[in-house]
């Protein structure tokens, strides 16, 4: 319990990891689908950022000429949350504009309604 | 007999089917298989409310079935939690130096990153020096979301009706017409400041926080600032699809080439010709200034595309 204290970061990253996974599975709403793939990926994030921190050091931008490993925090974690953060912004933008048409054509962003209508057309 | 003779007709219209639906001249067919319809069972306005509505059993087979899911899901969410909760038990310590994360690779980049890459922003020397391959994805898949985001939300004859470009024309003729003052005056002012500041940040992005990503993003929303004070038709008189297409392939074709001739000049650090720089000088650190100033320029075309595609759908 004490562990999962101190590691506080990675507990609120998985707790939220399981609110965004759980709006993904029982939200009927398509946006509200899309916002939970949105809190999934802003706790990979957290995880990953709070993964790299290494207390009492210095953010990894040089000061002075000697670089040494052991004054800096480690800057890998960096790289990935920015990589994760574009791909994110990419699949939200996509999943919104096929959302967009879909509402376009059937006028409900409801997915179980979505289903039925189109159901429904199959069948006429 | 007849069932066969439906099944054969069937199977050869799905390769029509099929066909027609990769020409896009697919408007009527359905987007899921239809269910085999059932004959009505008595004739007349019961049937017709049958038909329209699911019979009692039905309803209660799909209401039960959406129980089943709920509490699978929530079963399934829960056990990936306390899952994931046990992995974070057998964590190390929150910032503790002695995290396996820091290993051998850590060392080299902060101890040699200065050296190799001229870059004093450690991050951006990893990611568009050692990493720039990955970066290049990136900005390619951001490129990607663009072109499908047009695709789908693009407005051309073949997906508005008459009504929609009526109303297309007359949100413009608004827009002509009036002018928010104090929107206007205030964009005056923060529109140049938001340029400037989103400059300023990818050409620092080797000497301190920020670079491609983060200042394009900002010069981005100085773009949409623009467009949501000023209108489309002003900002169509310097920003067109034809422009975005122009400066986004280019910008990804510089970063290509520069990082190919990297990729055959210095790959795996074996003697590179392009000049280091003094390091903390702007014009230092390499091909990473030039890189940055690409992505700097994909990410504000696509922010900026973004907002116009899901706001008026045109560019």
């Amino acid at each position: 319990m004490e562990h999962l204290l101190i590691n506080h970061y990675e507990t609120a990253a998985v707790i939220l990891f399981g609110i965004g996974f759980l709006n993904l599975l029982l939200q009927n709403n398509l946006v509200k689908k899309v916002i939970g793939v949105g809190i999934m990926d802003s706790s990979v994030y957290l995880f990953l950022a709070s993964q790299g921190y290494i207390e009492g050091r210095l953010a990894p931008i040089l000061v002075g000429e000697v670089a040494n490993a052991a004054d800096y925090i480690n800057p890998i974690p960096a790289g990935l949350v920015l990589t994760g953060i574009v791909v994110s912004v990419s699949v939200t933008a996509f999943s919104l504009a096929l959302i967009q048409r879909l509402y376009q054509k059937y006028k409900t962003v409801n997915f179980d309604e979505i289903v039925q209508l189109a159901r429904q057309k199959g069948d006429e | 007999m007849s069932k066969m003779a439906k099944i054969k007709k069937e199977k050869k219209t799905l390769w029509q089917r099929f066909t027609a639906w990769v020409n896009g001249d697919a408007a009527e067919q359905p987007l899921l298989p239809a269910e085999p319809p059932k004959p009505p069972k008595n004739k007349g306005a019961k049937g017709k409310k049958q038909k329209a509505q699911p019979t009692r059993k039905e309803w209660m087979g799909l209401s039960r079935f959406e129980h089943f899911y709920r509490v699978c899901a929530v079963v399934i969410g829960v056990a990936i939690v306390s899952v994931l909760m046990v992995t974070v038990l057998q964590l190390p310590l929150f910032g503790s130096p002695d995290n396996p994360a820091v290993n051998e690779v850590v060392e080299r980049y902060v101890e040699k990153g200065l050296e190799e890459t001229g870059a004093v922003n450690m991050v951006a020397g990893m990611i568009l020096d050692y990493r720039a391959f990955d970066t290049f994805g990136e900005s390619s898949v951001l490129f990607l979301a663009v072109t499908c985001v047009t695709m789908l939300l693009m407005r051309d004859r073949n997906n508005t009706t008459k009504e929609e470009d009526l109303l297309t024309a007359r949100e413009h003729v608004i827009e002509g017409y009036e002018e928010d003052i104090i929107l206007t005056k205030i964009a005056r002012l923060v529109i140049p400041c938001a340029l400037v500041y989103g400059i300023y940040v990818v050409l620092n992005g080797h000497l301190s926080p920020g670079g491609g990503f983060s200042g394009g993003t900002i010069m981005g929303s100085a773009l949409i600032l623009f467009a949501v004070s000023f209108g489309m038709i002003r900002i169509s008189r310097f920003f067109t699809y034809a422009t975005f297409r122009k400066v986004t392939s280019c910008a990804l074709m510089v970063y290509a080439a520069s990082k190919a001739y990297s990729f055959f000049t210095g790959a795996n650090h074996l003697e590179s010709h392009i000049p280091l720089g003094t390091p903390g000088a702007i014009l230092s650190s390499g091909l990473i200034l030039v890189l940055d100033i690409c992505v700097g320029i994909v990410v504000a075309c696509t922010m900026y595309g973004f907002y116009a595609l899901f706001t008026k759908g045109e560019l």
